[in-house]
């Protein structure tokens, strides 16, 4: 048997020529999200944010196990054919995700990429298969509003005022399962993203630390295919929220004279009803792309309403240690493209 | 990236939207304002109930902090300070909800190494340089005033 596998093109994108499947995938939400636009796109939507466990850590790793069990569940497959769980989350030593997938008896590499780990871990799974090292690839993530406020921030009850530019960490988990068979949308290239860091120093606003990350994934990816945001249906990003995009798409025609603006989504917008949910700038966290990704934006692959997407989930690679100690905020940005079977 | 931190400092400047400052002062005053009247009242009413001036000056503190500790612990404060900002934090509630908020959002780690040692997280740099600024007030007023 000859198998196909990735191959690079450019300087940094990697084709992927026995385009993996998303044979199945599912996304869980919080109370808010569930309130949000999206509200009927999402496999379950909880009305308690504790998921009535003893801890928002608890809550977020039985999230993180409910969207893997049921993406497994949509895909036809069970822990037991699974060769390798790529997933991460935000909190510390990635616990939302370790203890979440504790007993369940699958390979696992845990990932952090902040809030770019769902195109992480797509993008691993998504090269395991293709090189044919793993049949059957899982890529999860998970946030959660209360488990990383307390983590980031203040604690939840204590009075303080958002700034405007100021995201709202998503609750959300979302699960992708990634075949080397099967039908469904296809992962058919992918591109790892540089570490970007032009100085925004303010961790109230990761629009503006992540956005440079995205413009230079983008440009790079556009390049190394010699293609035009046009070719794309959608090119949706991590969770920019309104002033990241804003300076996403000015980077882009600064830098490369590329206007994505038609075609340009992005999931930290797209998750909340920016003026009635008091989300300031939108919405952030592992799960908001994962979420959107895992359901909304499959489910319209899947039925062709969307042909080809470029998702590049945006992380901010900041901890609250490197904030106090006055270092700017790096961030990063990877690629996934996706394209309807 | 051909664009500089400089000039990217300029771009994220215009696309960042400012707090609404005017909004946010008036709010301040008028919730700040009202919760010194609401301790005016219980100050009246603490003396008129026999209390002396310095008693009642105490008894005023002690319940609007009470009445913050109960309000963060139902959830309400931080939904009344969000639009507050200054009007909630500069009087003694916003002391108060800063102690009591990570004393409950800490719980979940135990009551010694949670609750115990989180509960100055927020409060704690207010009482060591409040503590320190006092000591060199007194000394400086020691010093000359005597």
């Amino acid at each position: 048997m000859v198998i196909k596998m990735a191959i690079r093109q450019g300087r940094y994108t990697l084709m992927l020529p026995s385009r993996p499947v998303i044979t199945g995938s599912a996304a869980v939400v919080g109370k808010k999200e569930g309130e949000g636009p999206l509200a009927n796109e999402f496999d379950s939507v909880s009305q308690d944010d504790s998921l009535g466990e003893a801890s928002f850590e608890k809550a977020e790793s039985a999230m993180q196990r409910d969207a893997v069990i049921r993406a497994l569940n949509k895909a036809g497959e069970t822990p037991d054919n699974v060769d390798m769980v790529f997933a991460g989350d935000l909190l510390n030593q990635c616990i939302g995700t370790s203890f979440g997938l504790r007993g369940m008896d699958m390979p696992f590499a845990g990932l952090y990429g902040a809030c770019s780990t769902m195109s992480l871990s797509l993008a691993l799974s998504a090269i395991m298969t293709d090189t044919a090292a793993a049949n059957v690839c899982i890529a999860s993530t998970s946030s959660h509003f209360c488990s990383a406020e307390r983590q980031y921030r203040l604690p939840l009850e204590y009075g303080g005022q958002r700034t405007p530019t100021s995201q709202w960490t998503a609750t959300a988990a979302g699960a992708a399962v990634v075949s080397r068979t099967g039908s469904g949308p296809r992962a058919t290239a992918v591109i790892f993203g540089k570490i970007q860091d032009l100085g925004i120093k303010d961790a109230n606003n990761m629009g503006a630390a992540m956005a440079p990350a995205a413009a230079s994934t983008i440009k790079d990816f556009l390049s190394d295919t010699a293609g035009a945001p046009s070719d794309y249906d959608m090119i949706l990003t991590g969770d920019l929220g309104t002033v990241g995009s804003s300076l996403l798409c000015e980077l882009l025609m600064k830098e490369a004279n590329l206007d994505i603006s038609g075609v340009h989504s992005d999931c930290g917008i797209m998750m909340y009803d920016l003026k009635n949910q008091d989300v300031h700038a939108g919405g952030s966290g592992c799960g908001c792309s994962a979420a959107i990704l895992c359901s909304y934006i499959m489910r319209r692959i899947r039925e062709k309403s969307l042909k080809k997407v470029l998702f590049v989930g945006t992380g901010a690679l900041l901890s609250p240690t490197s904030s106090l100690q006055g270092e700017s905020i790096p961030a990063i940005a990877h690629g996934v493209v996706l394209e309807a079977d | 990236m051909k664009v500089t931190n400089n000039e990217y400092d300029d771009m994220t400047k215009k696309a960042s939207p400012n707090s609404p400052k005017l909004l946010n002062m008036v709010k301040a005053f008028c919730i700040g304002g009202l919760i010194c009247v609401i301790g005016q009242l219980f100050k009246t009413l603490y003396t008129n109930s026999g209390l002396s001036e310095k008693e009642s000056s105490a008894a005023v503190t002690v319940t609007l902090i009470a009445i913050t500790a109960i309000l963060t612990g139902i959830g309400i404060f931080d939904k009344i300070a969000k639009h507050a900002g200054a009007g909630t934090i500069v009087p003694i509630t916003g002391f108060a909800n800063a102690v009591v908020s990570p004393a409950l959002e800490f719980k979940a780690e135990g009551h010694i190494l949670g609750t115990g040692a989180k509960i100055f997280t927020i409060a704690g740099p207010v009482i060591a340089y409040g503590c320190a600024s006092a000591s060199v007030y007194g000394l400086i007023y020691y010093l000359f005033c005597m």
